[in-house]
């Protein structure tokens, strides 16, 4: 889960004490000229979860009310990466001598949280770690013995921050306590500006909770910005399904990620285009009706596969899911079905007796048939 | 993190509906379960099996080489840092979406300890014939045949399909180590390929791996040293970018993770990789004929 800029400024950093310019969160011109009527020169920031924002013209200088008017009604209502601008941060300007990077992230490789620093900041650290890998500074933390202001210290030595070193290791130090008591994925601040008065300040803040925590920190979730869906995207979230919508034609329904990402690369070999990723895993192998009734709904479909291969899944009872959907909705779409594992000789019975299909021994045929019905 | 008969297994909460079933399966098929774990049973016999209030207490009555955890994201920290106290050798987790603080705090447990961990988000390990332990249908003859063939995946229903074809084309497997979906795990795809390297019973592996992380590029470059064959199966080609499909590790973003270059390490290596899965079944069988051929030649 994301969270967009204002929300990680106001909700992470500023409790946590890290510096944050002035700024309000404006959904219409009116707003956002009243704002740099009362802050003074300001920046206008769309407010989106995703970068790039100042490429795409998200990001607009504005030093009277009536420029901040203009650069709002410009980026509200703007689309950047597929995501439609509601809201803009309009932020006191800051006289900037130096832009640096400062993040902390679950680090794969160690199994441990990892906390960076590096003088290039303001541009993607992708890039940097790319062109200048040794201008990233890293630390790997010892959760027993946490990051304490003698790591800071010690992870930005030598590189001649001047009298603002003090102040970014007490960042560095406050966003690590983020990261460890807010159940954060990635805690990240770029740039961390040194203004011309020596102050420290974070001009973005890029926050990702970890969605199995959303529990536990609910303040948090309540104010990150939902993952943009469709409407049957959302329904299958509504379901507790993890439902995809692509833009093909031959419609999957599979259980478990592993065998569902395959029936769709098996589809893409064979010269056909998957229209969803649907897995009823886990405990959701029960709510193979709701799920079926979800692919269906999609109207790009023109031919299904049903691949079942049950193991903790039961094959038996998602074959009950599917018979009792599909004498439900009597869709006219042709159906290929491949069973296998647990419960199989009821299911493909069920399948057989109660909907007059045969199901094909080898998912690669039951796919042919399927791209070949979708054409 | 291959299971052999003989191997005491302890089940962390056992009575649950899933920990019951699953409990039985494995009995049935050979698995020695000692004992399972629920603090408000301690003392009760399930399943035949004595009841202890957690995993320390186990491991003073009862050997236990191996522990499954059937418990709960919001619980199964606590049950995991319970079996790594009680000294259990290999934890088969199969929890999935444990928080990744928790998942952090394990693996901080973890390094000063001797234990493993397989998981989380594993449907766990299997040695046809032997036995098994977590979610798969090990007692399934269909999909399961003892054999020489290891196999190593992050999916259980891959997996499962990728043992189904194998034994219908005569390939019955030494071992299956299911190593899970998360981003984070304790057995990796090169650990797995290691212990299997080491497996005398193991003449050649099949690594199935998926789109996110750099798993299959760190044992690309092992797989070259070995003198086994192996071969892969890559899911998520087809995967659009920028989306968790199903596993939380199973993610295409900024360009990392992407099926491009895990097939390009892997084939650099040596590797040969399937377009379907049902091809690996052929490759083994091809690697056979020319062993075969061989041997003839002698």
């Amino acid at each position: 889960m994301n969270l967009e800029e204002f929300a990680a400024k106001l909700n992470v950093l500023k409790p946590a004490g890290v510096p944050i310019p002035e700024g309000v969160v404006c959904s219409t011109p009116k707003e956002a000229s009243d704002a740099v009527a009362r802050i003074g020169p300001s920046v206008v920031k769309a407010q989106v979860p995703t970068g790039k924002r100042g490429k795409s013209g998200g990001i607009k200088l504005a030093n009277t009310p009536d420029e901040a008017a203009t650069a709002a009604r410009a980026i509200i209502g703007m689309s950047i990466a597929g995501h439609s601008v509601g809201r803009v941060l309009v932020e006191q300007q800051c006289a900037i001598a130096r832009e640096l990077y400062a993040a902390v992230l679950t680090d794969v490789g160690s199994r441990s949280p990892m906390v960076l620093f590096s003088t290039e900041g303001g541009m993607d650290i992708e890039e940097v770690a790319e062109n200048k890998p040794a201008a990233i500074r890293r630390h790997v933390v010892d959760l027993s013995r946490g990051f304490g202001a003698a790591d800071a210290a010690a992870l930005i030595k030598g590189l001649d921050l001047g009298p603002a070193a003090d102040a970014i290791a007490d960042v560095l130090v406050r966003l690590y306590r983020i990261f460890s008591t807010k159940d954060a994925e990635l805690v990240e601040i770029n740039p961390l500006a040194v203004l011309k008065d020596g102050r420290v300040v974070a001009l973005d803040c890029k926050f990702v909770l970890d969605d199995a925590s959303a529990a536990r920190q609910p303040e948090l979730a309540k104010v990150a910005s939902p993952p943009r869906m469709t409407a049957l995207e959302s329904r299958g979230a509504e379901h507790g399904l993890k439902f995809i919508q692509l833009d093909g034609n031959v419609g999957v329904l599979a259980n478990g990620a592993g065998l569902t990402m395959t029936t769709m690369d098996v589809i893409d070999h064979c010269g056909g285009r998957p229209a969803n990723f649907l897995e009823i895993g886990g405990e959701a192998y029960t709510k193979a009706e709701v799920a079926l009734d979800l692919v269906l709904s999609n109207p790009g479909v023109k031919s299904l596969v049903i691949n079942f291969c049950g193991a903790f899944a039961r094959t038996d009872v998602m074959a009950d899911g599917v018979v009792r959907a599909w004498k439900k909705l009597r869709p006219k779409v042709p159906v290929f079905f491949t069973i296998h594992g647990t419960g199989e000789d009821e299911a493909v019975k069920l399948v057989r007796d109660e909907l007059g299909f045969e199901p094909y021994d080898l998912m690669e045929d039951a796919v042919k048939a399927a791209v070949e019905a979708a054409r | 993190m291959i299971y052999r008969r003989g191997q005491k297994v302890l089940v962390q909460g056992i009575t649950g509906k899933q920990g019951s079933f699953w409990a039985e399966k494995m009995m049935e098929c050979g698995t020695e379960v000692v004992g399972g774990v629920n603090p408000k049973r301690a003392r009760e016999v399930y399943l035949g099996v004595p009841i202890f209030s957690s995993a320390v207490e186990a491991a003073r009555h009862v050997k236990c080489d191996v522990s499954v955890i059937f418990i709960p994201p919001a619980l199964a920290k606590d049950a995991i840092i319970d079996a790594i106290d009680a000294g259990v050798g290999t934890i088969v987790t199969l929890t999935e979406h444990i928080p990744s603080h928790d998942v952090l705090e394990i693996f901080a447990r973890l390094r000063s300890s001797n234990s493993r961990i397989v998981g989380p988000n594993t449907a766990g390990i299997v040695t046809p014939g032997e036995g098994f332990v977590g979610i798969m249908p090990g007692h399934n003859p269909n999909v399961f045949k003892p054999g020489s063939v290891g196999v190593i995946s992050r999916s259980g229903s891959l997996g499962t399909l990728m043992c189904l074809n194998l034994t219908r084309a005569g390939h019955g497997q030494s071992a299956f180590i299911g190593i899970g979906g998360d981003p984070i795990i304790g057995t990796t795809s090169l650990d797995a390929l290691m212990a299997l390297d080491r497996d005398e019973r193991t003449t050649s592996v099949v690594l199935v791996g998926e789109i996110g992380g750099s798993m299959e590029e760190a044992a690309a470059e092992y797989a070259r040293s070995m003198r086994k064959p192996v071969c892969a199966f890559i899911a998520g080609r087809s995967s659009p970018p920028d989306k968790k499909m199903g596993h939380a590790g199973a993610i295409v973003s900024g360009g990392q993770g992407g099926y491009g270059p895990k097939r390009a390490a892997l084939e650099r290596a040596g590797v040969r990789v399937a377009d379907t899965p049902m091809e690996i079944a052929a490759f083994l069988s091809e690697l056979n004929a020319r062993e075969y051929a061989q041997v003839a030649r002698k």
